[in-house]
């Protein structure tokens, strides 16, 4: 079996669209809202997850064959925890003020869904690479709606674009533009979500319910 | 006294886990279709919240904080493990008693225990708790003693049942409404939990 096989490319590519931990798989929610009011923290947030997906799925593919059944999910979870854990202190070290405003949703990684479901279903059952593919993949296809949703929130709600003023630049305000300050707040979150999702769905008839 | 009643309404209320924080998503969306597991799964969140949250503050108190264990080291950075395995193995332990001493109870909560060790709900409350520590006594958020945690697990786990039983409740409604298929399911739910976050928001304008 080749590095790029058909099989391992499928395992990097349907997260990213068809299978998107986010809008089809429902997994990974809590942190994909809470971290999305500015650009910056989102994509800090999206890569960790990536990094720690890939990471995690490449570990638990190589020892899955030890792992006793009963107690796996406590091994996937201690797994993590120690990424989550070094992830956090590089964080602190090289990037604290995005650390600070990621506060406790850094150490929700741990609990986040898409780990545990892309362990469970993918990398007890795999080899380390296409693990790895697919880490990387569902890492990226979380990453994405974070990013897409992040852009507009922050761009409707603060009027800027990783901290720059795109909308005083542009004249707006003086033509009586104002901000959205609900954009910032919980319930845009869910609305835009709901909006991506919807959208996807009007594309791909196949995944209507 | 009035520390713990204010700490305990804002959580249900003010800081929801659900409206205000987005924890414990992946549980809400996947198990709210209808108002009796709703009420089920929300009674096991409550449980485990009000047993692993105190436990949490004590080892963050007397084991992991600045010059708790020995004099000068400070183990927080171990937090995130150790928390975790709190809650893990505590879940194990009340899925055992639970199952030994109440199996009513068991056969009701059954299949929700496992599933709440990977509740974000209950590692946010931890880790809210564990930030909420450091604040300055006269701040309505601060935890400052044992009661004090146990009133915000209380609480936030109320707060967590809340919002599922009231969306699992307008969910069984929706199953008869004419909604536009790419809506149905998954788009739908999200719009209507951001109308109750806009709703819950009202709340936050109370002073206590």
């Amino acid at each position: 079996m080749g590095l790029f096989s058909k099989k391992n490319k499928e395992a990097f590519n349907t997260p990213l669209f068809k299978e998107n931990p986010v809008t089809v798989q429902v997994l990974g929610i809590c942190s994909a809202l809470a971290v999305t009011s500015k650009l910056e923290p989102a994509i800090v947030m999206g890569l960790s997850v990536t990094i720690i997906v890939a990471m995690a799925n490449v570990i638990i593919s190589l020892i899955r064959k030890t792992i006793p059944m009963r107690i796996r999910i406590i091994v996937q979870l201690v797994v993590v925890a120690a990424l989550v854990t070094l992830v956090s202190e590089v964080l602190k070290a090289f990037a604290y003020d995005v650390s600070v405003q990621l506060s406790v949703y850094i150490g929700l990684i741990i609990t986040n869904c898409i780990l545990m479901g892309r362990l469970e279903a993918f990398a007890m059952q795999n080899g380390p690479w296409a693990s790895f593919l697919d880490g990387i993949g569902n890492g990226l296809g979380y990453a994405m709606i974070l990013i897409i949703v992040a852009f507009f929130r922050e761009l409707f709600g603060s009027g800027t674009l990783f901290n720059y003023p795109v909308v005083e630049k542009l004249g707006l305000y003086d033509c009586g533009y104002l901000n959205n300050g609900l954009m910032l707040m919980t319930p845009a979150a869910f609305i835009l979500i709901a909006c991506i999702v919807w959208y996807q769905r009007a594309k791909d008839k196949s995944l209507q319910e | 006294m009035e520390h713990f009643i204010s700490l305990l309404v804002r959580s249900v209320f003010v800081d929801n886990m659900v409206f205000a924080f987005f924890l414990g998503m992946c549980s809400y969306l996947a198990v709210s279709k209808s108002v009796k597991t709703a009420i089920g799964l929300g009674i096991a969140v409550v449980f485990v919240q009000v047993i692993t949250l105190p436990v949490n503050y004590l080892l963050q108190t007397k084991v992991l904080g600045n010059g708790a264990l020995v004099e000068g080291v400070d183990l927080t950075f171990l937090a995130f493990i150790l928390f975790i395995a709190v809650i893990a193995g505590i879940v194990q332990l009340v899925e055992m008693i639970v199952e030994r001493f109440a199996p009513a109870l068991y056969n009701q909560l059954g299949i929700f225990l496992p599933l709440i060790a990977v509740n974000c709900a209950i590692m946010g409350g931890s880790l809210f708790m564990q930030q909420r520590i450091g604040l300055p006594a006269d701040n309505s958020q601060a935890i400052t003693c044992f009661a004090d945690s146990v009133a915000f697990a209380i609480g936030s786990g109320l707060g967590w049942m809340v919002a599922i039983v009231l969306f699992a409740a307008i969910r069984e409604k929706m199953e008869y409404c004419n909604i536009p298929k790419p809506l149905r399911g998954l788009g739908i739910a999200f719009i209507t939990v951001g109308l109750m976050a806009m709703a819950f928001m009202c709340f936050s304008g109370i002073k206590m």
